[in-house]
């Protein structure tokens, strides 16, 4: 049982979702990095994200790409991913987000132990297709961690079975078809998705994509275990005119959030 | 002498060898399984090869004829030279063939959208030309760097009927170009058809681009057989994704014989870092939803590609050609933006043809393999393109004077 497990089995005993909080590793600088975190769990955040930025993102929006340019301007590599998890899983349950060519390139195995050595729950892989991940399934099993993939509202009733069946931790529900990025609603398809996955699986769902205000998180909590808020936050550290005002709003939005997963049910 | 390729290595899940696959979001796994079904029954049916042999026929110019280039080939060693000139085709390069291909695909699964991405805007023209020909709506995403680089192919898309949306992210060049197209995929998947324009990306893109690609390889065969009576000791063609160069190879695969050379954009050199030779230079690795090799750092991030030519500016290539190298079917040699344009002014003036700058790539390999080889071999090359679109470029690089 990993870290965020256990923090599943718990949030099904308050009757509540959790929520997750999402900042790319060496964003807005490395240091800053380690605050945000503090601010996240200043804010209640459940569990935390921690985006191994990359060069060529092609699931995320106009904001996480502009982040993602900032922390690799910041000199962003392994090393600095797992400081923050480090940083992060010492006070929460934490995974990584990232793009599949740094694991490839790091070596599938040592990037596994890694996640496990740095207090890491798991790693999300959102180009990493089921077909592609015999090496990543035993490597992850080796190391105790969770494997979590990304299902889409495209995904079919057969293929959703195949994919959460290869998923521990949880399973992360895309809530629409397009890139990450704040949206002014939550698509109502997210809710027939997260029925759709509960038919193949027992495993938590969260769902990500476009949520960044309370009234949304309360909505989605209403049908999933967890509520995943990414570009909110990093817009929130854009639009602020200095760090320490950016990492107010921060836990500001966190605290929101958080009284929002509360209110579903 | 063989009749049929004898190393399928193509149908294996989409794998070539360790290369190829699918690393893409699952949103678009249910689009990719469409097109691959479509891909498939298509191949069956005789409707669908009688329609695109017809549009060869009577709209692109196929079979494209061989020229033999004797003067070009008193400066390579006197070996026999052989021109496939896809340059003559409708559009100006051997990307119609792929776009005929893919736009009558668009049709069959009922699609009335088409993105395409473009580096030298050859492929984005050849997209426009075939969205205008058969009603489709098209919009085009091309790095803003390129866009100033072919402006003259920017105004065709225009005129053409499609959107050109300039990408501002990156090294603005073509590897952004495919980002930015992959995200409007993935938003408008249920509408869209993606035309990747060359033998990269997920499958069933490699396998499907080289499908409509091999027609060059096939001609080329027979016709070099009946000029010369036996087949060429080299086939060879510049590679910059890799789908003119898979596209000649394709067929002489099971002809232990012949030689077949890809030459790609070393830029300044590969030594200096500076350069888009992703095999010569590059690691094995995942770009744009395919194993292949990439121009990448310590960690896995992407490194910008350099060239003079806008089309072989790309730090991935094709997957097939990552297994035809690491078996040692087909050799890649790094030609640098010197030697290129050294061929490009001799094929001018020697005979006639303007190439494209990427073709010249493949044309200064010629020179240095006639001169390895000497005036008994007989050395085919793929004319993959004209080079109207690069007058401007190349009047700036040789100082003449526009207007
Ligand atoms: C004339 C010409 N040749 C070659 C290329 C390179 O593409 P590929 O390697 O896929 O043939 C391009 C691409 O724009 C081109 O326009």
């Amino acid at each position: 049982m990993t870290a965020l497990d256990n923090l599943f089995t718990k949030v099904r005993a308050e009757n509540r979702a959790a929520l997750i909080a999402y900042i790319p590793a060496g964003f807005p600088s490395q240091a800053g990095c380690h605050r945000v975190i503090a601010a996240f769990i200043a804010g209640g955040v459940d569990a935390i994200e921690i985006g191994f930025p990359y060069s060529d993102p092609v699931m995320d929006g106009p904001t996480i790409q502009a982040a993602s340019v900032t922390s690799l301007e910041n000199g962003t590599g392994a090393a600095e991913v797992f400081q923050a998890l480090a940083t992060a899983s010492a006070q929460v349950p934490a995974v990584v987000m990232t793009y599949w060519n740094p694991i490839e390139k790091y070596g599938i195995n040592e990037f596994s132990s890694a996640i496990a050595a740095n207090g890491g729950s798991g790693v999300i892989t959102p180009d990493l297709t089921i077909e592609e991940s015999q090496g990543w399934i035993s490597a992850t099993d080796k190391s105790a961690i969770n494997p979590i993939y990304v299902v889409a509202p495209s995904t079919s009733d057969a293929r959703l079975s195949q994919v959460t069946a290869k998923c521990s931790g949880f399973v992360y529900v895309a809530s629409v078809m397009g890139v990450t990025g704040a949206r002014t609603s939550v698509s109502a398809g997210a809710a027939d998705l997260v029925a759709r996955v509960r038919r193949t699986t027992s495993l938590p769902v969260a769902v990500g994509l476009g949520v960044s205000t309370r009234e949304q998180a309360k909505g989605v909590a209403a049908y999933a275990d967890g509520v995943i808020v990414g570009s909110a936050f990093i817009k929130a550290l854009q639009d602020a005119p200095d760090e320490d005002s950016g990492l107010a709003a921060v836990t500001e939005l966190a605290r929101e959030l958080s009284k929002g997963v509360r209110e579903g049910r | 002498m063989s009749t049929e390729p004898q190393i399928d290595v193509s149908q294996i899940l989409g794998h070539f060898g360790p290369y190829g696959g699918r690393f893409v979001p699952e949103a678009l796994i249910g689009a990719l399984e469409e097109l691959e079904e479509a891909h498939r029954s298509s191949q069956l049916d005789p409707k669908f090869g009688a329609e695109l042999a017809e549009l060869h026929r009577t709209y692109s110019g196929r079979p494209s004829i061989i020229t033999e280039a004797k003067r070009f080939a008193e400066h390579a060693g006197g070996a026999r030279i052989i021109l496939k000139r896809e340059d003559l085709n409708h559009t100006g390069s051997h990307k119609i063939n792929n776009v005929l291909g893919q736009a009558l695909l668009t049709k069959r699964m009922g699609k009335k959208r088409i993105i395409a991405e473009t580096g030298a805007g050859q492929h984005g023209v050849a997209s426009a030309t075939a969205a205008a020909l058969m009603g489709l709506e098209c919009v085009v995403y091309m790095g803003e760097e390129d866009t100033k680089r072919q402006a003259l192919n920017v105004a065709r898309m225009k005129l053409l009927g499609a959107d050109v949306i300039p990408v501002t992210s990156g090294s603005r060049t073509l590897k952004d170009a495919i980002n930015e197209a992959m995200r409007d995929w993935v938003t408008n998947v249920e509408t869209t058809h993606y035309l990747l324009g060359t033998v990269a990306g997920p499958h069933p893109f490699p396998t499907m681009v080289r499908d409509f690609h091999k027609i060059i390889g096939e001609e080329t065969r027979e016709q070099v057989l009946a000029l010369t009576g036996r087949l060429p000791d080299v086939v060879m063609a510049c590679v910059g994704g890799g789908s003119n160069a898979i596209g000649i190879f394709h067929r002489f695969i099971s002809d232990p014989s012949v030689r077949l050379i890809g030459l790609e954009a070393g830029g300044d050199g590969v030594e200096t870092g500076r350069h888009a030779a992703t095999i010569t230079g590059g690691t094995p690795g995942v770009l744009h939803g395919t194993r292949s090799y990439v121009l990448q750092d310590a960690n896995g991030q992407t490194v910008e590609s350099h060239s003079i030519s806008a089309g072989l500016d790309y730090p991935g290539v094709g997957p097939e050609h990552a297994y035809l190298h690491d078996i040692g079917r087909a050799e890649y040699r790094a030609i640098t933006d010197e030697q290129a344009m050294h061929a490009f002014a001799l094929l001018c003036k020697t005979e006639g043809i303007i190439p494209a700058i990427e073709t010249a790539h493949a044309l200064a390999g010629a020179l240095q393999v006639g001169n390895e080889l000497g005036k008994d071999a007989i050395i085919v090359i793929n004319l993959s393109g004209r080079g109207d679109k690069d007058v401007n470029t190349a009047a700036d690089y040789f100082g003449i004077p526009l207007g």
